[in-house]
């Protein structure tokens, strides 16, 4: 798990730069937009390039081997010390090859959804930094390097969301999502401190990946267990979980490509990253791993129940996210971390894709994201249907696609360590799952088009600058789940090999592959049930849907209104902490801060009014003051 | 022969006289005079002082003294003809425009 | 000089300053300051100070006063009008007059209270013209020459300020 042989190199550094050297040139050169539009997505592929030769090095070295690239020492006081050293082992090896590659793509994806936007230069620097920040995340080998990337990367999110700040709700979006990860922030922070100072050893404090690793046996199970629920409350933030997930559906304000990269793709799995990253700790706590498990799962359900009835084209994708990454965090918990990973993957493309593909269809539909004024969209835009529909089959679980081997594999997990009730409720979500995604592909792609005619009328296939973004993410779909099949299909689960060595080998134990392929045949007829139900409602019957959502209003509206957690955070969080803001704004500030202030201020106004009428400028009077001072200098010298 | 103390004490008689005057008198240029009578109370000091010490040394700031006289006396009257000017009056409880 | 003579003058010269300070009428005032600008030099020749009891009736008496009573002239003043009653004018004028006083008497005090050895013989010819010239031209020089400036500075400084403004 630890140990393995280092290789030095000095190339890693690049990989984060390049984005950066991208965001200095777009501030530089912004009035040029076809230089940034070059540039920006240029700098990524890059260094995806760099990161690509990096990962070859890996793969040529000894299993369990890493690339540490010790750039300098950041931080040095008394026995605390931080380098800026960036590590590719394998777990960032994966990573840096999604957040370059799924960067990349939908960097050149951007530049024809954006093409018509004024601050396409700022959006692009914004991208940039994203990626800067994200790749320090990512790469970093030290937990305080990491932290600066996860800031950064919620100050990109914060940034993006309210990209077209002239609308009020967006900028809000964008407040709401950087309020509520600092929540998040706040227990990575004291997870991180605990962390440090519990793991202190031979007078050294650090946080280098190494170090914790080495030293994390130090930590008592109380306290392993302290900090392992601190760093969930921070993955819990930046990963869109129960309770903290509210953000994420309104971070839909941003521009499209930006939920796929910010919000599907990337940041948001940087929770699943750090946990997987820091699994040794969580390991050292049982409990706090059940809670993970738990927490997972309950995102996993209760997001995919509300997204069975949003008819905004990307909540439902929004929701979808959050559930995906529920099961993430589901695979996280039950010890599963490098199946995590594996489903970060195969979420990045095929969520990248739907995101995608529904700003394509937004892009045709001039703007337009609601569902109920879509339909029969296949004919007009044909390249956008059939890559949708390989990403919906994705993550419905199709077999052969993508989502099928990463769900399959977590569903297995869930099964194998014994969590049988936990499993139930994740195979009921990938129901679920495929239930809403089809009803979104049914609305968008079948039947009528529902629009008026001046809209409809526009409707047409986006440029091949965006469609071959699709394409190649739709390829990798299907294939990107053939690096993870099953025990003793062909190559068996190459992925979970390659990631042993750093996060462990998880075994389906005494289970074997029978029973895989059993819970495989549950959850694929689980999917395929939901996709037929979802065909009847939408295409066969079409009245079916209204007709139930009446007889089951109680329910529908519960569901529409989100389980009203908005309102009720509103309730129990929003307005108490304003009331009490408002308090101490009237009381401490204004009576008593300004108070003390403004009093000195009268005070002195006060004194100086006063004394202003010794000066009255009659010359003699100055002069009566002045023989008073001669006298009574006289009068010294005399009885001295 | 007279002691020098008792020159002293004219002297400060006299500086008092020109100081109370300075305070007292309204028109500025009767202060102006008091002051000039205030100088010459400190020439008899230096004038005194010079005879005490046997020196010819206080004589010579007198002559300097007298010079400094004779240039404030052209410049103070000069300003107070540009001030009557503007307000006719030499009544310094008049010009007391300098105040809050 | 006896000490009769010093009392008759000095008395003669506190009460020309006092009428100075206390006459209403400026030219009377300015007459009275003559008095005693004269009374002065009387006391500088008893102090052996020949040349500048000379010098004082010259520039003092002469040129400075005649500056004052042009002046006085030229601005018209009549007899000082009748005291513009202003509230504490009058505890004012009190409270100057009692600073003067303890000013002259502690002053005095200082002064009388120091005992001074007589002076010696003055050299020959001391406070004559010789002996004031060789000092003022030879161990004075340069203060001397920046007198000069001085003055010279105090004429354009009058011409400026006195001069009638183009209006």
């Amino acid at each position: 798990m630890h140990g393995g042989e280092i290789i030095p190199t000095s190339t890693l550094w690049l990989i984060p730069a390049l984005p950066l050297a991208g965001l200095l040139l777009a501030i530089v050169f912004g009035d040029r937009k076809r230089l940034v539009t070059i540039v920006a997505p240029g700098v990524v592929g890059i260094a995806f390039a760099v990161a690509l030769a990096s990962v070859v090095t890996l793969l040529r070295a000894p299993a369990g081997a890493r690339l540490v690239d010790d750039v300098y020492p950041w931080i040095v006081a008394g026995p605390f010390r931080a380098d800026v050293a960036f590590r590719v082992d394998a777990l960032a090896a994966v990573m840096v090859l999604i957040v370059t590659g799924v960067g990349f793509l939908i960097h050149v994806y951007s530049v024809g959804y954006m093409a018509h936007d004024e601050s396409l230069p700022r959006f692009f620097a914004y991208l940039n930094l994203f990626m800067f920040a994200m790749l320090l995340l990512v790469l970093a080998d030290n937990l305080v390097v990491l932290f600066v990337g996860w800031e950064g990367v919620g100050l990109c999110s914060y940034l993006l969301i309210g990209f077209w700040y002239e609308k009020d709700e967006n900028a809000a979006a964008g407040k709401k999502a950087f309020v509520v990860n600092r929540i998040g922030d706040l227990g990575f922070v004291l997870g991180l401190l605990l962390l440090a100072w519990s793991t202190a050893a031979n007078g050294a404090i650090s946080l280098d990946v190494a170090h914790v690793e080495e030293h994390v046996h130090l930590l008592a199970p109380q306290t392993a267990t302290a900090v392992a629920l601190l760093l969930l409350v921070g993955a819990a933030g930046k990963s869109a979980q129960l309770p903290l997930y509210v953000w994420l559906p309104d971070a839909m304000a941003g521009p499209t490509p930006v939920s796929a990269l910010i919000h599907a793709a990337t940041m948001v799995t940087a929770g699943i990253y750090m946990i997987a990253r820091l699994h040794v700790v969580f390991l050292a706590s049982p409990f706090a791993l059940e809670v993970v498990a738990i927490v997972g799962a309950a995102t996993a359900l209760f997001a995919a129940t509300i997204a069975l009835v949003q008819t905004d084209i990307k909540k439902v994708l929004a929701y979808s996210t959050v559930s995906q990454l529920g099961f993430m965090v589901l695979a996280l918990g039950v010890g599963a971390f490098a199946t995590a990973i594996f489903h970060v993957m195969t979420h990045a493309f095929f969520k990248a894709l739907l995101f995608l593909g529904a700003g394509s269809v937004i892009h045709g539909m001039s703007g337009e994201q609601d569902v109920s004024q879509m339909g029969g969209l296949r004919e007009k835009m044909p390249i956008t249907w059939w890559t949708f529909l390989v990403g919906t089959l994705a993550i419905a679980g199709a077999p052969g696609f993508a989502g099928f081997f990463s769900k399959d594999e977590i569903l297995a997990h869930t099964w194998g360590t014994g969590h049988y009730a936990l499993w139930a409720v994740g195979a009921f979500t990938a129901g679920l799952t495929a239930f809403y995604m089809f009803r979104l592909l049914f609305l968008t792609f079948f039947g009528e088009l529902r629009a008026a005619p001046e809209i409809a009328h526009h409707v047409h296939e986006s440029p091949p600058v965006m469609t071959v973004p699709l394409v190649i993410l739709a390829a990798l779909s299907i294939v990107g789940g053939w690096v993870g099949l099953p025990e003793g299909w062909l190559w068996g689960p190459a992925f979970g090999r390659f990631l042993a060595p750093v996060t462990g080998h998880s075994a389906l134990g005494e289970h074997g592959a029978g029973v895989e392929t059993a819970l495989m045949l549950v959850a694929t007829l689980l999917a395929a049930g939901g996709a037929t139900l979802a065909y009847v409602f939408y295409v066969r019957m079409p009245g079916l849907p209204y007709l139930l959502a009446w007889r089951l209003k109680p329910v529908y509206e519960l569901l529409v209104g989100k389980y009203w957690i908005d309102e009720l955070y509103d309730a129990v969080v929003v307005r108490p902490y304003v009331a009490l803001s408002n308090l101490l704004w009237r009381i401490v500030d204004q009576m008593m801060i300004d108070g003390a202030v403004n009093g000195v201020a009268t005070t002195v106004l006060a004194n100086g009014q006063l004394w202003r009428y010794v000066q009255d400028g009659n010359v003699q009077h100055y002069a009566l003051v002045f023989l008073g001072g001669a006298i009574a200098l006289l009068s010294y010298y005399l009885v001295r | 022969m007279v002691p020098t103390s008792w020159y002293l004490a004219l002297s400060a008689v006299l500086f008092a006289i020109g100081a109370v005057g300075v305070l007292v008198r309204r028109n500025i240029i009767v202060v102006f005079m008091a002051i000039e009578l205030m100088l010459n109370a400190v020439n008899l000091t230096f004038v005194a002082f010079a005879r005490q010490l046997g020196t010819i040394d206080g004589q010579v700031i007198v002559f300097f003294v007298m010079t400094v006289a004779a240039a404030e006396a052209a410049v103070g009257l000069a300003i107070i003809i540009a001030a009557f000017r503007n307000r006719p009056t030499v009544n310094a409880d008049e010009l007391a425009v300098l105040r809050w | 000089m006896g000490s009769v003579t010093f009392f008759l003058l000095a008395t003669a010269l506190v009460v020309s300053a006092l009428t100075v300070v206390v006459h209403p009428n400026p030219v009377k005032s300015a007459m009275a300051l003559v008095a005693t600008l004269f009374l002065l030099a009387v006391e500088f020749v008893f102090l052996g100070a020949h040349m500048i009891a000379a010098l004082q009736v010259i520039v003092y008496a002469g040129a400075i006063m005649v500056l004052f009573l042009f002046v006085i002239m030229l601005l018209n003043l009549s007899d000082e009008e009748a005291e513009a009653r202003r509230r504490g004018r009058a505890l004012f004028r009190i409270g100057a007059w009692i600073g003067g006083g303890v000013l002259a008497a502690e002053l005095a005090a200082l002064f009388l209270r120091v005992p001074f050895p007589a002076p010696a013989a003055p050299p020959a010819g001391y406070g004559g013209a010789e002996s004031v010239a060789t000092a003022l031209f030879v161990d004075y020089a340069l203060p001397f020459e920046l007198t000069s400036i001085l003055l010279l500075i105090a004429v354009i400084g009058t011409v400026v300020l006195a001069q009638r403004r183009a209006s």
